[in-house]
C-alpha cells in the first residue's frame, strides 16, 4: 500500500486536522507515515499545504516528488490547482468548490472549475454546503476527509476510530456530527468515483 | 519496552531529551524550533518531574541559563531558530571555551527557503566557528536518538553539542519508537575543573589550546559515530556525501537502492578517514546538504586532490532555498544520466488559474487598528519613516497598510528609528510587538531615553508571542513600568486600546506624540484574536 497525498487549503481551514486523523489511523493500521506541515507566517491567511505519505514500506523523503502524488485533497478549488505539478497522471483531485476569497485578484471561479474538470479523476463539490446539511460548516474538513477516504487504503472503521479519538474529549455530540460529516462526504465521493 | 508514537521532528528531539534525564529546557519561541519547548511544557512526565520549561526573554538569556544548569552538573537543552543563535552567539561561542559539565545541547533550527525567517544562514558554520561537535538528524527517529547520544557526547567530551535541525524535519511527523522508562536525572555536582569557567585571558589561553587539542577527539568520535556511515555502492563514477535530510532525498531518488557509494553524515566534525575512503574509490564527489555549502567547502580543503567536487559552489545543486527530492534527482540525472535505478516522474501540468495568496493580519487583529490610525496620522508627513520589527505586525508591510520601511532583526525598530532621528529624520517612528520589545527592544529604548531622541516608539501589545502560535510574552502587564523604569517621561508613555472604535483617538495620540520633540512611547493594546478565541473556548 502506498498513498502520497497533498493536503491543501488556506490557513485556518483545518487541513492539519485531516492529516492528524489519517495519521493516527495509519499508526493504528501499522503503516509507515511521514507528514510535513507548514507552521509560522503562512498560517496567517496564506496558502498552506501538507505532504502526507502513507506506506506499508519505509518512506524515505518527507516531501513528495513532483508527478508522484496519488491525490490532491483540498479545502479550496484554486489551492487544489496550485499543486497540479505534484499530481501523477493517474492521481485524483478531491476538492471543495467553495472559493475562499481573501485576495483581490482571485481568478474566475468558472475557469478554475473548468481547469479542475480537465483532469479526469476529480471529485469536486461544495464541502461546506454538505457539511451544513448533516452537521455544521465547521465540519467541512471532515466532509473532505470522507470524500478522500475511498481513495486511501485504510479501513473505514480505523478512520472513524481516529475521529472518535480526536474529538472524544469534546463530547459525543461533536463526535457524532463529525462522523456524520465524514460518512456523507464518503458517500458523495463513492457516487462520483 | 518501547512505544510507537507519531511525532514531529521537534517533538521527537524533546521527548528524547526528557527520556535521557533532562532537567531543564530554555528557549525563546521561533519558527521552526518552537515545538521543542512546547513539547517539554505539555509532556506529562516532564510536569511530574518538574523539568524547567518556562520561556526565556531571548535566546541569549536562554542559553546562559542552560549553561548555568550544565555548570551544576544537570542535563539541559536550549532551543532556538537559526537567527536566534545570532542573539545567543556570545554565550554560544564562549560555552565551547568554558566547556560543559552536565550534558548541554544547543538546538538551532534552520529555515532554508525562509518559510518564516529573514535569512537562510546555516547553523553548522557556528558550530565549526566555536569548534564544537555537532549532530544533524536525518529523520525523526534519529532526532529522538540523538538527544541521548548528544548528552553522552557532551558529558564525555566536556563540551556543549550543537544540534542542527531544519524546517522539513522540525515540522514533519513520523512514527518514532520511544522508550517507556526514562533515565534518572543527574545529581547536582560541580565541574571537575572549576577554573576553566572563568574566561580571563590567562585561563582562556590555556582552555583554547585544550579545545584545539580536543578537535582530534571530536573527529575520532565522528569516525565511530552510529550517525556517520559509509554505504558501499557498485558504480564508482560518483561518490556521494549526503548529510541530514538530504540523505532521504537521495534514497527517494533511487527508491532506496543507490548504485553509488554514499557517506551519510549526521555528526560533525567531518569523519575525515571515511570521506578519504570515499574519495579514493570514486571518480568524482557529489555533496548533498540542506542549507549552505558547508561540507562542500570543507571537502575542498580537507580532501582536495584534484578530483571534481560537485555541489552548490560548483553550481550543480541549486544554491538557495531548501533541497527537494526533485532537485536531488535532477542533479544526479544531469551528472550521471545513466545511473541505474534513478526514478523518473513526469511532472503534472502547470496550473493556469492560480495566483499567489500572501499571508495577512487576521481580521480582528489589533495590529490592524494601530496601522490604520498610524497611517491616518502620517498622511500629512509624506517623509515619515516607520522602522518595523519581527512579528505578525511585519505583515503591515503588505497591502492594504504598506506601513513599514524596515524589518531587520529583533529589536532593530527602536535603534534604527533612533539612528535615523540622529541623522535628522523627522518623523521617525518605531513599531515593535510586546514580546520582541522585551526580547531585544529594552536596551535600545534605554539608548533613546538617555539621549531623549525625537522618536515615537509604538509597542503594539497583543499580550502574547503571536506569530509563533501564542506563547507567553515576558513583559505582559509590565510594559509601562519597564519604559518608565528605564527613564521614559511618564507624561509621554501613553496607553490606548487597539480598537476600531478608537481609530480617531489613536490617530490623535500619534499626532500629539509626533509633535512632541523628544522620546515618546505609545503602548497600544489588545489581546491577539487567536489567543482570545482559544481563551474563550477554554472557558466554555
Amino acid at each position: 500500500m502506498k498513498s502520497d497525498i497533498i493536503l491543501a487549503g488556506v490557513g485556518g481551514q483545518g487541513i492539519l486536522t485531516i492529516a492528524t486523523i489519517l495519521g493516527s489511523a495509519a499508526l493504528a493500521d501499522d503503516l509507515y507515515l511521514k507528514q510535513a506541515e507548514v507552521h509560522g507566517m503562512s498560517q496567517r491567511g496564506g496558502d498552506v499545504q501538507s505532504n502526507l505519505r502513507l506506506s506499508s514500506k519505509p518512506i524515505h523523503s518527507d516531501l513528495i516528488p513532483k508527478g508522484a502524488a496519488d491525490m490532491i485533497v483540498s479545502m479550496e478549488p484554486m489551492e487544489a490547482l496550485r499543486y497540479l505539478p505534484y499530481l501523477s497522471p493517474e492521481g485524483w483531485i478531491v476538492t471543495s468548490t467553495l472559493p475562499f476569497v481573501n485576495i483581490d485578484n482571485y481568478p474566475d471561479l468558472e475557469a478554475i472549475k473548468a481547469e479542475l474538470q480537465k483532469h479526469g479523476n476529480v471529485v469536486a463539490f461544495d464541502m461546506e454546503a454538505v457539511a451544513k446539511e448533516v452537521a455544521s460548516a465547521r465540519s467541512s474538513n471532515l466532509v473532505l476527509l470522507g470524500a478522500a477516504s475511498p481513495f486511501v487504503d485504510i479501513p473505514q472503521d480505523k478512520i472513524e476510530k481516529a475521529i472518535e479519538g480526536l474529538f472524544g474529549r469534546k463530547g459525543p455530540q461533536v463526535v457524532e456530527a463529525n462522523i456524520a460529516a465524514f460518512r456523507r462526504g464518503r458517500e458523495m465521493a463513492l457516487q462520483t468515483k | 519496552m518501547r512505544t510507537k508514537r507519531l511525532l514531529l521532528g521537534d517533538e521527537a528531539l524533546a521527548l528524547g531529551a526528557i527520556k535521557a534525564g533532562l532537567s531543564g529546557a530554555y528557549a525563546y519561541p521561533g519558527t521552526p524550533s518552537t515545538e521543542i519547548m512546547e513539547y517539554v511544557q505539555g509532556d506529562e512526565e516532564s510536569r511530574r518531574r518538574g523539568i524547567h520549561c518556562h520561556w526565556s526573554s531571548n535566546e541569549k538569556t536562554a542559553l546562559e541559563a542552560a549553561l548555568g544548569m550544565s555548570y551544576c552538573g544537570k542535563r539541559a537543552i536550549t532551543s532556538m531558530k537559526h537567527v536566534g543563535l545570532n542573539v545567543a552567539a556570545d554565550p554560544f561561542v564562549n560555552s565551547a571555551m568554558t566547556g560543559a559539565n552536565g550534558g548541554l545541547l544547543v538546538i538551532s533550527a534552520d529555515d532554508p527557503s525562509m518559510h518564516s525567517s529573514q535569512n537562510e544562514q546555516d547553523s553548522r558554520f557556528y558550530g565549526d566557528f566555536a569548534m564544537m561537535p555537532m549532530l544533524e538528524p536525518s529523520n525523526q527517529q534519529e532526532a529522538y536518538d540523538m538527544a541521548r547520544k548528544g548528552f553522552e557526547l557532551s558529558e564525555h567530551l566536556h563540551i556543549p553539542v550543537l544540534v542542527r535541525m531544519v524546517t522539513r524535519l522540525s515540522h514533519s511527523r513520523a512514527v518514532v519508537e520511544t522508550e517507556n522508562e526514562a533515565d534518572m536525572e543527574n545529581h547536582l555536582h560541580y565541574p571537575a575543573n572549576p577554573r576553566q569557567w572563568v574566561l580571563m585571558p590567562a585561563v582562556s589561553r590555556e582552555r583554547n589550546r585544550q579545545l584545539i587539542k580536543d578537535q582530534e577527539k571530536f573527529v575520532y568520535e565522528s569516525e565511530k559515530s552510529q550517525f556517520n556511515r559509509l554505504e558501499e555502492g557498485e558504480d564508482h563514477s560518483l561518490g556521494i556525501v549526503a548529510s541530514g535530510i538530504a540523505y532521504n532525498y537521495l534514497q527517494e531518488a533511487f527508491g532506496g537502492k543507490v548504485p553509488f557509494s554514499v557517506v551519510k553524515i549526521g555528526q560533525y566534525p567531518l569523519p575525515v578517514k571515511m570521506l578519504k575512503h570515499l574519495r579514493d574509490k570514486s571518480d568524482a564527489i557529489l555533496i548533498l546538504e540542506e542549507g549552505q555549502p558547508f561540507i562542500e567547502r570543507q571537502m575542498g580543503g580537507l580532501l582536495y586532490d584534484g578530483k571534481t567536487i560537485y555541489g552548490k559552489l560548483s553550481g550543480h545543486v541549486v544554491r538557495d532555498g531548501e533541497l527537494t527530492p526533485d532537485e536531488v534527482a535532477r542533479t544526479i540525472k544531469t551528472l550521471r544520466p545513466e545511473a541505474a535505478g534513478l526514478k523518473a516522474h513526469k511532472e503534472g501540468n502547470a496550473p493556469e488559474n492560480v495566483v499567489g495568496r500572501p499571508p495577512a493580519l487576521c481580521q480582528g487583529c489589533g495590529h490592524r487598528d494601530v496601522y490604520g490610525a498610524m497611517n491616518a496620522a502620517l498622511e500629512k508627513y509624506p517623509d515619515a519613516k516607520v522602522f518595523g520589527d519581527i512579528g505578525c505586525y511585519t505583515l503591515g508591510f503588505l497591502k492594504p497598510f504598506n506601513a513599514i520601511d524596515s524589518c531587520v532583526d529583533m529589536g532593530a525598530s527602536i535603534t534604527m528609528a533612533k539612528g535615523a532621528a540622529d541623522a535628522g529624520q523627522f518623523p521617525s517612528l518605531a513599531i515593535i510587538g510586546d514580546s520582541t520589545f522585551t526580547h531585544s527592544g529594552m536596551t535600545g529604548l534605554l539608548d533613546a531615553i538617555n539621549e531623549n531622541s525625537n522618536i515615537v516608539v509604538v509597542i503594539s501589545d497583543n499580550l502574547t508571542t503571536g506569530m509563533t502560535g501564542g506563547q507567553d510574552s515576558q513583559g505582559t502587564g509590565k510594559l509601562e513600568e519597564i519604559c518608565i523604569g528605564l527613564g521614559a517621561d511618564p507624561a509621554h508613555v501613553r496607553t490606548i486600546d487597539s480598537l476600531p472604535k478608537l481609530h480617531d483617538k489613536i490617530r490623535d495620540l500619534f499626532e500629539e506624540e509626533i509633535q512632541y520633540p523628544g522620546l515618546s512611547v505609545i503602548i497600544s493594546r489588545r489581546e491577539c484574536i487567536q489567543t482570545a478565541r482559544r481563551h474563550a473556548s477554554a472557558k466554555k
